[in-house]
């Protein structure tokens, strides 16, 4: 059990890494440094600055040395809590991210549970009824969740909401809370419009994930210790909730950590469109302002959360799994 | 004695014959064949299928409606379109253009329109549908058209040019990398194979759409639509390669074990002619069938970032860039047929789903 916690956590390092790598790269792809950018920025409200300045600026910042010593100047900084300044709000990153972060992963953990309940019940209902309506309504259903985009979903349902409940869809607090500080209030306006953006994520996924509970399940439902137990006379939802089931979940909980990437993911374009104060709308403003500090802390913080995620779903795997706790092998 | 007249020939069956009798059996998947069938012919006669020039602009048509054309007219066989006439609007003054059930446009088939150049080679202004004596507003806009008076079919008709071709270039490129690097992994295993399935991990745990948009957002302003679309092509394939590896590195493993590969090893085959002689063709059918359930996914990819505006660029005309216009829902409760951009997309996906899944279970017609 060990030999596979730690291989999990090294790999969660690793990724971290790798993540941390690419990050530092997407902040230096646009032309020009972080100075120059500054100095474009600062003209644009009038002040000058002298090439002097300009180049103690680049010292401080060590954007004169070598790239992999700016790497590790900029990670160091990172590791410390300092993300750096956005350019367009002109304060401190964290304070510009602030709560957004926080409501990304409320809305991406949603969609997670709500994926789990959604395919688990329906997976198990479409494999013990195979070919009846509610298997090929379910299938249908899978089909569709799996072909419709996520931010044209919620496109629909906006328009729908719109046009013939006049209701308008979106947006995570209610008009009143929005500015407010947190509260009781608050965080039940919040569970009561988390709901919807959950469900447009939630789709997809389970979609994906009822065709593998449905394709395992059937397997171990062909298999004979099935017919022993219903031969003994068990009650026929217990003979399949208690062994098959459990057998079939399996290969279904190591999906989850292919699936959380994918959920995180598709909140940004779904938070652009439902208009959620999640990051998602955050990130393209300042990827569109070129404003690459805000935007690459973002896509680190984003994919530090999604491994953090990942993990999560691994050690629920091991405790689901019982030979991976004995042996330590996946 | 059909009966046992079929077994035999299908007991001396080939391989491709076996696959095709199996991918016939799956009615959806045969299905769908015809329908990617039917979009790549659209993608290719984009422009003869157009009516009005997807680029051109006239504000005075912003937001028509879509309009039928209606087949018969008086008993007679007539088929023509109703023009549009100009009205003030009196609530809101301003001058709004309506249908004209009075004003009768004839539609003819092969009918001149503006000049294209069919497969980039022939010069010809002839379209499969268009009226017969245009005057300057009138047109067919069987889908309505934009705020800017854009025929919405027209635009969609191009726009599924560069959406497919797009999905199939990013996957013949993820296809390159994923034979490459999973042929590598699979044959070499060891230290390289271990290496690479960590990279793949580690690629498969990010969260893609914000990578993408970070990569995409630092493309120059400068570059031309050619340089953007080719960029667009390689970020997605940098991403989406990883399942095809998989799939690869799955099959030699499997592979390397058969009977067959050790035989030809006994003779004393090469290493490159057992890869391509005696592995490839047993393994061809599952990558055909990974790269076309790997397509929709890098349509949806493309689609997703020219909708955010981090993808191709106006004038390139993509189903994404036309879902652009239908972001905001005050837009779209005036003009719900913009979202009408988004059926193609759904429709073509299901049908590589359908198609990828029909592939899956034919690639291995003997099981």
């Amino acid at each position: 059990m060990l030999i596979y916690i730690e291989r999990r956590l090294s790999l969660a390092l690793i990724t971290c890494i790798a993540i941390s790598i690419l990050t530092f790269i997407i902040i230096r792809l646009p032309p020009g440094d972080f100075v120059d950018a500054y100095i474009a920025n600062l003209a644009s409200t009038g002040s000058t600055v002298t090439a002097e300045q300009a180049q103690a600026m680049r010292h401080e910042y060590g954007l004169d040395r070598p790239v992999y010593v700016q790497y590790v100047l900029w990670i160091t900084r990172v590791i410390h809590g300092d993300f750096g300044v956005s350019m367009m709000w002109r304060r401190p990153v964290t304070e510009v991210i602030g709560d957004r972060l926080w409501l990304t992963m409320v809305v991406s953990f949603a969609a997670l549970f709500l994926t789990w309940t959604i395919a688990l019940p329906i997976g198990i209902y479409s494999a013990v009824r195979q070919y009846s309506i509610g298997d090929y309504v379910a299938t249908m259903l899978g089909f569709i969740g799996l072909a419709i985009p996520n931010f044209l979903l919620a496109l629909i349902l906006m328009y729908f909401g719109f046009r013939y409940l006049g209701l308008s869809v979106g947006g995570l607090f209610s008009a009143e809370f929005a500015q407010a500080p947190w509260s009781m209030a608050k965080l039940w306006d919040l569970t009561k419009h988390v709901p919807l953006p959950a469900c447009v994520l939630a789709l997809a996924g389970s979609a994906q994930l009822i065709r593998i509970m449905r394709a395992n399940l059937l397997d171990e439902l062909r298999k004979p210790y099935v017919i022993t137990a219903r031969a003994k006379g068990i009650p026929e939802y217990r003979v399949i909730l208690k062994y098959p089931v459990r057998a079939a979940l399996n290969p279904f909980a190591s999906s989850i950590a292919y699936v959380f990437p994918y959920l995180v993911s598709g909140s940004i374009i779904v938070s652009l469109v439902l208009g959620l104060p999640t990051v998602g709308p955050l990130l393209l403003q300042a990827l569109v302002a070129q404003d690459m500090f805000l935007a690459g802390t973002i896509v680190l913080l984003l994919g530090v959360m999604t491994v953090v995620g990942t993990l999560i779903s691994d050690m629920l795997l091991m405790w689901i799994e019982p030979r991976l706790r004995l042996t330590g092998r996946s | 004695m059909s009966g046992t007249l079929a077994d035999d020939s299908l007991a001396s069956a080939g391989q491709l014959r076996l696959t095709w009798l199996r991918f016939r059996r799956h009615k959806l998947a045969f299905v769908s064949l015809f329908i990617v069938a039917l979009f790549y012919l659209v993608a290719i006669f984009a422009d003869f299928l157009a009516i009005n020039d997807p680029h051109a602009v006239d504000a005075r048509r912003g937001y028509l409606p879509p309009q039928a054309v209606r087949l018969f007219d008086g008993g007679g066989f007539n088929p023509h379109v109703n023009g549009m006439t100009g009205k003030r609007d009196l609530k809101t003054f301003r001058q709004v253009y309506v249908p004209d059930p009075n004003k009768k446009l004839p539609v003819t088939l092969f009918a001149h329109g503006y000049p294209y150049e069919l497969f980039g080679l022939f010069e010809t202004d002839r379209h499969l549908l268009g009226l017969t004596a245009p005057e300057q507003l009138d047109g067919i806009y069987l889908l309505g058209t934009d705020a800017l008076g854009r025929d919405l079919f027209s635009r969609v008709m191009v726009a599924t040019r560069i959406s497919l071709s797009i999905g199939l270039a990013s996957v013949s490129l993820s296809l390159i990398l994923g034979i490459l690097l999973g042929g590598i992994s699979g044959l070499y295993g060891g230290l390289v194979d271990l290496f690479l399935q960590r990279v793949i991990e580690v690629i498969r745990s990010i969260p893609t759409i914000p990578l993408w948009m970070g990569i995409a957002a630092a493309l120059p302003n400068s570059w031309s639509v050619v340089q953007v679309y080719f960029a667009i092509t390689l970020i997605i394939s940098l991403v989406g390669w990883t399942e095809l590896a998989r799939v690869v590195r799955g099959r030699f493993l499997t592979l390397r074990e058969e009977d067959f590969v050790i035989a030809a090893e006994l003779v004393g085959a090469s290493q490159l002619r057992i890869m391509l002689r005696h592995m490839l063709p047993s393994f061809t059918s599952h990558v055909i069938a990974a790269t076309s359930l790997a397509l929709p996914a890098m349509i949806i990819s493309e689609t997703s970032l020219s909708f955010l505006g981090l993808g191709l660029r106006p004038p390139a005309i993509s189903w994404g860039i036309l879902l652009q216009d239908a972001q905001n829902v005050q837009v779209l409760a005036g003009a719900p047929w913009l979202l009408l951009a988004a059926v193609p997309v759904v429709t073509v996906i299901l049908a590589f789903n359908f198609l990828g899944d029909g592939l899956r279970d034919a690639a291995d017609p003997y099981g």
